[in-house]
Order: C-alpha cells, then sequence, then structure tokens
C-alpha cells in the first residue's frame, strides 16, 4: 500500500524543519561558545566544530526541500570539502595561537607540549650560539 | 620528480570527474567524458606530489566508522554546547602527547582530520619525525580524561588502519590486539 502523497510530503516537511532548527541551536552554540570560553584555544572548538553538525544538518534539509536528486552531489561536495578545510584551518590558527602564548596556561590541567616547545627553543638557540661562535672565530 | 602511475592518479582523476559532475549537476555519459578530459589536463597541467595510498580501502570497515564518526560528532557537538552554557568561562583543558602507531603521513593526516573534526579536540602540533599529534583538548580536568582523550585518538587510527592502512600496519595492528 503506498502512503498518500500529503503524509510523504508532510513527514520531509517535518523532518527537514526538525534538521534546520537543530542546524541553527549549533550556529547558536557557536556564537554562545565564542562569548563565553576563556581563551583562544577554547574558543576555536566553539567556532569551528558545530558547523560539522549544523552544516550538515542544514544542506540535508535543503536537499530534502529541492525533492531532486540532482542537487544532492553538490551538496555532499560542499559537505566534503568543509571536512577536508574546516581542521587545517581549525589547526593553523590554533598553532599559531599556541606559539604566541595566546591561551591561559592556569586553564590547562596538563600541557604536555610546553617541554618539547622549550627544549626545541633552547636547541635553536644552541646552535644559532655555536654558528656565532664560528663566525668569531673565522 | 616521478611521475605518479596512472593507477596512482586514478582516486584524485574520479573524484575531478565527480566534482565537475556534482557542480554541473549533470551526470550524462558526455558531460563526464568532457569533464575527464579536464580533470587529466588540470592533473598535468597543476602537478601535486602523489599521495601514497596504501592500495587497501575496506568498505566493509568504512561504512560502520563513518557511522560512528556521524554519532560521535553528534554527541560532541551537544557537550560542546552544553559546556558553552554550562562551564563557559571555567572550562579546564589539556594539551595531551598522542603517539601514533603509523609513520606514513596519509594516516597522521587522517587521524588529526577525524580528531579534528570531532567537537572538543583539536589538533595543536604534529611531530612528523615520532608521529605524534598534540592534541588540545576540551574539559579534559584530570589524568583520567587525559588517558580517555589518548585511548580515543588511539582507537581512531586503530579504525582507518582497519579502512585503508598498509598490510603491514594492519599485521601490527592485529599482533598488538591479539596480545
Amino acid at each position: 500500500m503506498n502512503p498518500e502523497p500529503n503524509t510523504v510530503d508532510a513527514v520531509i516537511d517535518a523532518v527537514s524543519a526538525v534538521f534546520m532548527v537543530v542546524g541553527a541551536l549549533m550556529s547558536l552554540a557557536a556564537a554562545i561558545g565564542l562569548l563565553r570560553f576563556p581563551d583562544l584555544m577554547s574558543r576555536m572548538h566553539a567556532a569551528t566544530k558545530p558547523q560539522v553538525l549544523g552544516l550538515f544538518l542544514l544542506l540535508a534539509s535543503v536537499g530534502l526541500q529541492l525533492r531532486t536528486w540532482w542537487v544532492w552531489p553538490v551538496l555532499l561536495v560542499a559537505w566534503i570539502f568543509q571536512l577536508l578545510t574546516v581542521p587545517v584551518s581549525a589547526h593553523m590558527v590554533g598553532r599559531a595561537g599556541y606559539r604566541t602564548k595566546h591561551l591561559h596556561k592556569e586553564l590547562l590541567s596538563k600541557d604536555e607540549l610546553e617541554a618539547v616547545v622549550q627544549k626545541a627553543a633552547k636547541a635553536a638557540r644552541e646552535s644559532e650560539a655555536d654558528d656565532g661562535g664560528n663566525r668569531t672565530a673565522r | 620528480m616521478r611521475r605518479g602511475s596512472l593507477r596512482q592518479e586514478l582516486p584524485l582523476l574520479v573524484w575531478l570527474v565527480i566534482v565537475w559532475g556534482a557542480l554541473w549537476q549533470d551526470f550524462s555519459p558526455d558531460n563526464l567524458l568532457f569533464g575527464a578530459l579536464l580533470a587529466v589536463a588540470v592533473a598535468r597541467l597543476f602537478y601535486l606530489p602523489p599521495v601514497e595510498l596504501s592500495g587497501r580501502f575496506n568498505v566493509l570497515k568504512a561504512v560502520p566508522f563513518a557511522v560512528v564518526f556521524l554519532g560521535r560528532v553528534v554527541a560532541a557537538s551537544c557537550q560542546v554546547f552544553y559546556l558553552a552554557v554550562a562551564q563557559g568561562p571555567k572550562v579546564t583543558n589539556a594539551v595531551v602527547a598522542v603517539p601514533l602507531r603509523s609513520h606514513s603521513d596519509l594516516m597522521v593526516t587522517a587521524t588529526g582530520h577525524v580528531i579534528s573534526l570531532i567537537p572538543g579536540s583539536l589538533v595543536v602540533e604534529v611531530d612528523r619525525s615520532t608521529s605524534t599529534l598534540y592534541i588540545h583538548g576540551l574539559n579534559v580536568r584530570n589524568g583520567e580524561d587525559v588517558l580517555k582523550l589518548r585511548k580515543e585518538v588511539r582507537d581512531t587510527e586503530a579504525g582507518l588502519i582497519r579502512i585503508m592502512g598498509t598490510k603491514e600496519e594492519l599485521a601490527a595492528l592485529n599482533q598488538e590486539v591479539g596480545a
């Protein structure tokens, strides 16, 4: 037995409505996180991540509403490009933020990178000093 | 520079043709053929170093991994939302070093990507020589949370090795799990 076309429409409308509201809530989560989190790194979490899910839900509801399967590959490509670029930009900003010390150390319960960075910086200073010494010797 | 063989380039070419078809919203054979010609031309003109694929891809393992990934993204998104509202400025974080099993660039990149896409963890630094990821985790309060985060990353890597790791990596993983 085929369901009435109207009920199918109603179900699709309801699902896409839920997707749109939840997707918009994810953007709201990003905004609240940007306002409330204390430092750059934790703000990065709020600013970049809810979009992965939020965009997925909004694109899915667009696809459901347009009712043509031709649009699905475009939406999928858009989402995949988002998935590929979000971690890279988050990593670049986070890395630059860590190196320029835009974070509150007192809010970290553990920092296993600091010792490594300091060791590398010390090694770089020493090799620089060695180079300087060689130059004056010559 | 050594040119990649056609077999090595094939996944890239197929992907370019799919993007071409998707952007035109037209998957008719003539459009795809023209897209394929363009893909070959683009791959020749803008040559990039070949990505060293392992030659394996387990679809049976990939589908559950994708489903679990989506579930974790949903759960973690809600968690970040809750943290933003409930804890806000008082949230405690940590930077955790996670040594990975694999030393291939593809594996390290894929693991870092998946971990970064799941809310609450962010790759701050990568040490390629030891293939260690330094991950900034949201709401990591104590040593127990650190261990949990590290296990999560290692499990993600294990899942990716099962999907597309080399045979050697897979054998090493199976041995580790069996032991």
